[in-house]
């Protein structure tokens, strides 16, 4: 049976929970000198990219190489996209060279559902427009689990651009999976129409809930997506929704800061707090690449994958 | 559980099983002189159990303390499309690390042998020891590849149809080898209890 990893939601609680151990443990191999494992000899994972990304591709293509899959890279620029070739026919093209895996980024929600229905692969979501990030949110979540110890019960706040961000949306339906308990907070002009029915509570003030959260985690301002006045001003926003360090003080001591990354520093992050040694965002990097190992092999090594959704 | 339905005997029970593990610690001891220079690596579940009884026994017998360890062979399979994803053990080499050193591989069953190939090749990827040699507490033939161990706790023929199950005190609540008589299943693609 082929199955695909597309929404955070095509997880179940077991699933995730074996993701995360299974990173665990690979998590050991890139601590060795030698960090391949024969795993996946033989198996093809393309790397679709239709929009920039640094870390996203590189961990996807690290992964890949460390269980030794052949990768093929494409990226939209300077590929037969720029002549106006459809996802279906480069979809069509890719099958014939006989992919395994899809790894697909796409300015488009749905792109990687659409895309499922046409090559024989399993895809793997890199991130659809505002809809999600699945593998982000595993690795958020493992890094989460190595600083706190666990997930279940613990209080995550995240903060920002909820309606642009897909990372947002994997997080809250992983973490409520996982058992822990999400607070959005937001201008309610960033907040998307039907946050009501997501699994989570939702705050406009983010003063108040600081002192009450275990992890906190700052989306970026997307401004690229940013065609209409969400907010007043750049320094409006960082006043009343930056993490700044005083607001950074009124933590509690053991709690952590994320960032998915790329950062504003400034903007929704003062480079004093994401330097500080409780921020966790140069380790989520490097989960960023266990994290996904774990999901290719559970994907690809077997007769059929251990993890995933089906169409 | 298929033990009550299917006819299990028991061939090794707790007593010989402690008698096995005591001489194959004598023999280490005595086979690498003092077990100077020994890493002791167990395969996950049971091997690293039995691999942590060894090393119990040897510090008790010559009060050297043996480093222990376990390698996970999962990545290394050679069966690992026949069958769905499987989870991972856990590797947890000793700080001392393996090159330079005598690694003695420990595991319950020796079977086909594909295991063992797999540790190897796990081995290579963690260090380059100075040798390697195989523990196995049931020996129950039936090799596919060239390969034996060098201390064998009970040598026990058996039919391909039939399959070997060791419980262990620390993770089964009881020490016992099985022989369970085989129904008409087929033999190939499964492990028939090597792991």
């Amino acid at each position: 049976m082929k199955r695909h990893l597309i929404s955070a939601g095509d997880l179940t609680r077991d699933d995730a929970l074996l993701v995360l151990d299974t990173a665990e443990e690979l998590a050991r191999v890139s601590e060795r000198s030698i960090k391949k494992l024969p795993t996946l000899r033989g198996r093809t994972v393309v790397n679709l990219f239709y929009e920039d990304s640094t870390r996203t591709r590189i961990s996807f293509e690290a992964a890949a190489k460390r269980l030794s899959a052949d990768v093929i890279n494409f990226s939209a620029k300077g590929s037969s996209v720029s002549k106006g070739e459809s996802l279906k026919d480069t979809a069509l093209t890719l099958e014939a060279m006989g992919a395994d895996a899809v790894v697909i980024r796409h300015a488009a929600s749905g792109a990687p559902h659409r895309l499922a229905t046409w090559v024989r692969g399993s895809v793997v979501n890199a991130g659809d427009g505002t809809h999600e990030h699945p593998t982000q949110a595993l690795l958020d979540a493992f890094s989460m689990r190595r600083r706190m110890g666990r997930i279940e019960g613990l209080k995550v706040a995240i903060v920002g651009d909820v309606l642009h961000s897909r990372v947002a949306r994997s997080n809250v339906l992983l973490l409520h999976a996982l058992g822990a308990e999400v607070t959005l907070v937001a201008p309610p002009t960033l907040l998307p129409v039907a946050v009501d029915s997501w699994p989570c509570q939702v705050s406009y003030d983010l003063d108040a809930v600081l002192p009450k959260s275990d992890v906190v985690m700052m989306l970026r301002v997307q401004l690229e997506r940013m065609n209409d006045a969400y907010f007043p001003s750049a320094r409006e926003y960082s006043r009343r929704y930056g993490l700044d360090r005083e607001r950074f003080g009124r933590l509690h001591d053991d709690a952590i800061v994320m960032h998915p990354g790329p950062m504003n520093r400034g903007m929704e992050i003062s480079a004093e707090v994401a330097d500080s040694p409780r921020s966790t965002i140069v380790e989520q990097v490097a989960n960023g690449v266990t994290v996904r190992m774990a999901v290719l092999y559970l994907l690809l090594s077997g007769s059929e994958p251990a993890i995933g959704g089906d169409l | 559980m298929s033990d009550a339905r299917n006819q299990a005997r028991a061939v090794l029970e707790g007593p010989d099983i402690h008698r096995a593990l005591t001489r194959i610690a004598h023999e280490i001891l005595e086979r690498t002189k003092g077990a100077e220079k020994v890493v002791l690596l167990g395969i996950p579940t049971r091997g690293a159990t039995l691999a942590s009884r060894i090393a119990e026994r040897i510090s008790q017998f010559e009060g050297v303390k043996v480093p222990v360890g376990t390698i996970d062979i999962t990545m290394y399979r050679d069966d690992l499309r026949l069958r769905p994803a499987r989870p991972l053990g856990r590797t947890d080499l000793p700080a001392e690390g393996v090159d330079g050193r005598t690694v003695v591989l420990v595991d319950d069953v020796l079977f086909s042998g594909r295991t063992v190939r797999a540790a190897l090749d796990a081995l290579n990827d963690v260090g380059r020891p100075r040798a390697v040699q195989l523990a196995t507490l049931v020996d129950r033939g039936h090799r596919e590849l060239p390969i034996r161990a060098d201390y064998v706790g009970k040598n026990l023929p058996t039919s391909k149809s039939e399959k070997v199950k060791v419980y262990l005190q620390e993770i089964d609540g009881r020490d016992a080898v099985l022989l369970i008589k085989g129904d008409d299943r087929p033999a190939a693609g499964e492990t028939n209890g090597e792991r």
